[in-house]
């Protein structure tokens, strides 16, 4: 301790204005310092009356505080949250709110106001002091490591040394280990979807009734999940859904491609709903432009030219779902999409 | 009528029963010529010519430079040929059409004709081609189920006009309209037609039904309280964080530039 207060009197007496370790040009046309303004006299200084009522206004600003925060804890019981009461959450928290709001805020503007009217104004000037101890105390400091180093050792005994590099070199890995259990390994559960099962037909979510081919006209829109889908438990209902989505339109066979007539039924596309840029519900679908624009970054696929992105962040087409119709007219998916549905992931390929 | 004679003055009692007489046929009479031409479950024989002949002299003069002169399309707009009577009442009869100038979508504006007028155009096109119809009164009742409207709704509309029909944007200015305030009859009208670049939601896909049920949720939606205090238009996150930056940065910044002020 009294060693520390000799080094620290050692560089208070250091030159004042020694410029040596820092590395700034200071330019010779560089704006002069204008001190310090005039003092200005307060009039809570030239006047008791004034000083009196700074002094009233502080204390009433106090007096704010407390009635605050004691309505505060009168509002929390008076306006109870009661679960089956919508609105009273509401008026729970709003007056709890103002309440501790004035609380906090009469005691800080009072504060603030008390060292702006009533404490000592005086202006003062503090000097800046060099960062960079003096040499005596940075040969002091290699002193002491060079001891520490010396009394322990640790330069010498290399076996010692390098065990210790090996200890600590592994001691953060078992916390890797664990990070593997902050979920479950999704193995290729990413890759494939419930429409793999084959020959499961295309039903309109939420009802989880079969669309059948006649029932799909020019310029409308289904929302389909695949057959079986709404007898499924949670979570693997909400699982399954968030990969199986699907849309279902119907075009003029002659404004589509090639592929989309072959994997489609006279006119009749499906495509994912999962956009392939971080996988929001792309689903806002424009019957004239054959646009389809993704709601949360504005992606948008052109529904007549294989779901081509044509605007946003989305880097690949919406995969499209081979579909035909069975023996009794409704739509079904012979199989699952021809590649994985939804955002990229790192073992993705393509 | 014997207006002049005192015996016969508004104060008569007889004169509140000759108005409400009239009204009772001025409404009665416009109720079924409305159902004339909305309700098209009557063969096509039997739907007035004389209206159908009507509705083809107003679409002559007011639509055919644009949608030709058989309502086939042109360059300008599509053809009318199958759109039914529904569409019509929706466009014209919320002032879409006549368009007032051609842009992205049909803006709402007054509306340029009167019911009656309406119908007959209604009935004209109603008579080109079979095509979707205006709904019944039963389907417009709003007795449906809110909680299944609402899941039909999120499903099939949110993602465009808003969880709670606020309306939002579309592509190259092209927009959803809110729902607020929308009638029943112009909601349905809406769903079975896909005006401007709305999809169809057709019977086989959502049941009239099912539609009942969305108009329902709407109807809930738009007077049910505000539980959250006022709703900023409903937009969400962009509205709300606007207010915040504005409101309460504004705030923050007075309240630094009075910290850093001297008392005077």
């Amino acid at each position: 301790m009294a060693k520390n207060q000799k080094d620290l009197a050692v560089v208070e007496s250091a030159p004042e204005h020694d410029y040596l370790a820092g590395l700034a040009v200071i330019a010779p046309d560089k704006i002069s310092d204008p001190g310090i303004e005039p003092h200005r006299v307060r009039m809570t200084d030239k006047s008791v009356k004034h000083e009196k009522a700074a002094a009233r206004q502080v204390a009433v600003l106090f007096l704010v505080s407390i009635i605050g925060s004691a309505f505060a804890i009168w509002a929390y019981y008076a306006f109870p949250f009661e679960a089956e009461v919508a609105g009273s959450l509401r008026v729970n928290t709003i007056f709890l709110g103002l309440g501790i709001t004035l609380g906090l805020l009469g005691i800080g503007i009072g504060a603030v106001h008390w060292a702006k009217t009533l404490m000592p104004d005086a202006e003062v000037a503090e000097d800046r002091h060099l960062t960079r101890g003096s040499e005596e105390v940075r040969a002091a400091a290699v002193e002491i490591i060079r001891l520490a180093d010396e009394e322990s050792g640790f330069s010498r005994r290399k076996l010692i040394r390098r065990t210790l590099y090996g200890a600590l070199a592994l001691f953060p890995i078992p916390a890797i280990v664990l990070f593997s259990d902050l979920g479950p390994n999704p193995k290729d559960s990413l890759r494939h979807t419930m429409w793999g099962k084959g020959k499961l037909r295309l039903t309109r979510d939420p009802d989880g009734t079969a669309i059948k081919a006649a029932d799909v006209q020019i310029g409308s829109v289904f929302h389909v999940i695949p057959e079986g889908l709404v007898d499924l438990e949670a979570p693997d209902l909400l699982n399954e859904k968030a990969k199986a989505a699907v849309l279902l339109v119907r075009l003029d066979p002659s404004e589509i491609t090639q592929k989309q007539r072959d994997w489609g039924y006279d006119g009749i596309v499906a495509y994912s709903k999962i956009c392939t840029h971080v996988g929001c519900p792309v689903a806002l679908y424009e019957q004239h432009t054959h646009h389809l624009l993704c709601p949360c970054h504005q992606s948008t696929f052109d529904l007549a030219n294989d779901c081509a992105v044509i605007f946003g962040p989305a880097s690949r087409p919406l995969p499209q779902l081979k579909i035909e119709v069975d023996a009794e007219g409704y739509l079904v998916a012979p199989g699952d999409f021809e590649e994985p549905v939804g955002p990229s992931f790192w073992e993705r390929k393509a | 009528m014997a207006i002049k004679n005192k015996k016969f003055s508004r104060r008569s009692p007889f004169a509140a029963a000759l108005v409400l007489l009239a009204g009772l046929i001025v409404s009665g009479g416009s109720y079924v010529a409305a159902s004339a031409a909305v309700s098209n479950t009557a063969p096509k024989s039997e739907v007035d010519q004389a209206q159908i002949d009507t509705g083809k002299r107003i679409f002559l003069a007011n639509c055919a430079s644009c949608h030709g002169k058989n309502a086939e399309g042109t360059n300008n707009a599509p053809s009318l040929i199958g759109v039914g009577s529904a569409s019509v009442d929706f466009q014209v009869g919320t002032g879409r059409m006549p368009m007032q100038a051609s842009g992205p979508q049909a803006q709402v504006k007054p509306v340029q004709f009167k019911q009656d007028d309406i119908d007959a155009l209604a009935a004209y096109v109603a008579s080109l081609a079979p095509g979707p119809e205006s709904p019944t009164a039963e389907y417009l009742a709003r007795k449906g189920d809110a909680t299944k409207g609402g899941e039909l709704f999120r499903i099939n509309c949110a993602m465009c006009h808003n969880a709670v029909g606020a309306g939002g944007a579309l592509t190259e200015g092209k927009y959803a309209p809110s729902l607020r305030g929308t009638s029943a009859k112009n909601i349905y009208q809406a769903m079975v037609t896909g005006p401007q670049n709305m999809p169809v939601f057709s019977n086989t896909n959502l049941s009239p039904e099912a539609k009942t049920d969305i108009i329902t949720y709407l109807q809930y939606v738009q007077e049910n309280p505000s539980i959250g205090g006022d709703e900023l238009g409903n937009l969400g996150p962009v509205v709300e964080g606007l207010w915040v930056w504005l409101g309460m940065l504004g705030l923050i910044i007075v309240i630094t530039i009075w910290l850093g002020a001297k008392s005077n």
